[in-house]
């Protein structure tokens, strides 16, 4: 089912466009950058976002890779079956952290994600980037850079495809079990 | 079920269907598809990154109850499922039994029964007596089993963990050829190591004194029907070669077995000496092997007697990795019976 979309390619270009200018901006350059894709679709817009910075300022930005079943809480965030490594190309000691995910939520990944990354060690700061900040947060847990608000109703789905994942850029609303 | 008797060697069978959807227990590789066994090696990828780190705690298991109940000795297996559930946050009660003192049936039930009472999540069993693990999982409606070794029947995480240290360092399973030399009679660790070897795609030779064979190997009582892989039963390809010389050519890895020295008491081969002669696993044999042959022993090892030492301590040897990597599978198991939902993405 197509369900209702709300951003096309070019959208999410440029929002993704929008996100790296203000990740240097807040952060005066790319310096002590860690970008951290949660896995799955956060990893290819961390990537994006390093190679817009690549392009932009010619500075290479690090891009981690996290899997945070091992640190999920509730039942809405179910932990799955399979497991991926959690790998970061540097140390996050002393970094400033930049935890990237497709949907902001309830903040409980963002949380578990949180947790894994100070299990490995003590970064200067944390901050969160989302391509879409969908509301209904149920901790005190707020993103730092937003590609788009979209309101929702809870028993709504958003969601977000990647062409590396998915073969295609768009970001659509569903009917909870209609997928 | 069938409980069959072989020399001392109790042999059980389970005519387990592969397991669909999510699994309960973990009694033998017998029932896993090679999916499942590939969707654990995958996992326990994963569980390696997190054995690596400064900080060797992950809080995936927390407020769970996992208990090792061990009817036999154990040195490497009940502590490496100690260290996995404990990374895993788990809470890890260690039980030993004294083996002499206990049958199979009503006290091994009732042990169980009240583990499950207390609210256990996990029972983590070694015994002497085949078929135990299953009939514990049968009794049990709450808990999951692991099987941790049951006579000389199966030893289903040692056989993963091997899976799992030979992928890593051959590239991978299928077309590969395995050899396990040794004591093949008495071993769990080879029955179990058949299966997962050879449901991956492998060609598995064993080798060894024929007194140490299962005679004839495959109607011992587990080679009819199909496998776990529910394509075509593994064994059929299982090839008994008992010159170790001949079984080395062209092989991929070569696993040793322990050589329980206390059957020699019984005849089941002339001299500690000759079995060195004929079948150790040394520099000379190796060479025999493909270029980058590996070698792997389940432990504990009677150095120079099954491997030579110069052999067990050089760099073709994956039994230090072999330890380590069962830890990490143990991990995965844990998670996937206690802390996974068994939703996919």
């Amino acid at each position: 089912m197509a369900g209702r979309r709300i951003m096309d390619a070019d959208e999410i270009r440029r929002a993704v466009t929008r996100m790296f200018h203000e990740i240097l901006e807040r952060n005066h350059g790319a310096d002590e950058l860690l970008l951290a894709g949660i896995r799955t679709r956060g990893v290819p817009l961390a990537e994006r976002l390093a190679q817009h910075i690549q392009d932009a300022e010619n500075a290479t930005v690090p891009v981690g890779r996290l899997d945070i079943n091992l640190y999920r809480d509730d039942l809405s965030e179910r932990p799955r079956m399979r497991i991926r490594p959690t790998t970061m190309p540097v140390d996050v000691a002393g970094r400033t952290v930049v935890l990237v995910d497709d949907v902001l939520y309830t903040g409980r990944t963002i949380r578990a994600a949180m947790e894994a990354v100070s299990d490995l060690g003590r970064p200067l700061r944390i901050q969160v980037a989302a391509l879409v900040d969908r509301g209904h947060r149920e901790l005190p847990i707020r993103a730092d850079f937003v590609g788009k608000n979209i309101p929702t109703r809870q028993m709504e789905l958003v969601r977000v495809r990647f062409c590396e994942t998915d073969g295609v850029d768009d970001v659509s609303i569903l009917e909870r079990g209609g997928v | 079920m069938v409980v069959a008797a072989t020399g001392d060697a109790r042999i059980f069978q389970s005519d387990a269907p592969p397991v669909q959807g999510r699994r309960r227990h973990v009694l033998d590789l017998d029932d896993f598809t090679a999916g499942e066994i590939t969707a654990t090696l995958d996992n326990a990828d994963a569980m390696r990154g997190v054995l690596e780190r400064d900080v060797k705690k992950v809080p995936a298991l927390r407020g769970r109850v996992v208990v090792t109940l061990f009817y036999e000795a154990s040195t490497r297996t009940r502590v490496s499922f100690e260290e996995a559930g404990k990374i895993l946050s788990a809470d890890v009660i260690n039980m030993t039994a004294n083996a002499s003192s206990i049958e199979k049936g009503e006290s091994l039930l009732n042990t169980g029964l009240t583990l499950q009472a207390m609210g256990v999540d996990v029972i983590v069993i070694r015994h002497p007596h085949a078929g135990a693990p299953h009939l514990l999982a049968r009794t049990l409606s709450n808990v999951a089993v692991i099987n941790a070794g049951d006579g000389a029947h199966a030893h289903p995480t040692q056989g993963l963990l091997d899976l799992h240290t030979a992928r890593a360092h051959l590239g991978g399973i299928a077309g590969r050829k395995v050899v396990i030399v040794g004591d093949v009679l008495h071993s769990r660790v080879a029955r179990s190591a058949v299966w997962g070897f050879a449901g991956l795609g492998a060609s598995v030779v064993l080798c060894g004194p024929p007194t140490l064979m299962p005679d004839p190997f495959v109607p011992q009582g587990w080679g009819t029907g199909t496998g776990g892989n529910g394509i075509s039963n593994p064994l059929s390809e299982v090839t008994v070669q008992p010159d170790l010389d001949a079984a080395m050519e062209g092989a991929d890895l070569v696993m040793a077995l322990r050589l329980q020295t206390e059957r020699q008491q019984r005849g089941f081969f002339p001299s500690v000496r000759e079995y060195i002669r004929r079948w150790q696993v040394n520099d000379d044999r190796m060479a025999r092997a493909n270029t980058n042959a590996l070698l792997m022993h389940p432990g504990p090892m009677n150095e120079g007697i099954e491997v030579s030492s110069r052999l067990a301590h050089g760099e073709r040897s994956l039994i230090q990795e072999q330890v380590t990597n069962g830890v990490a599978i143990r991990m995965a198991l844990l998670y996937q019976l206690a802390g996974a939902t068994g939703v996919e993405d």
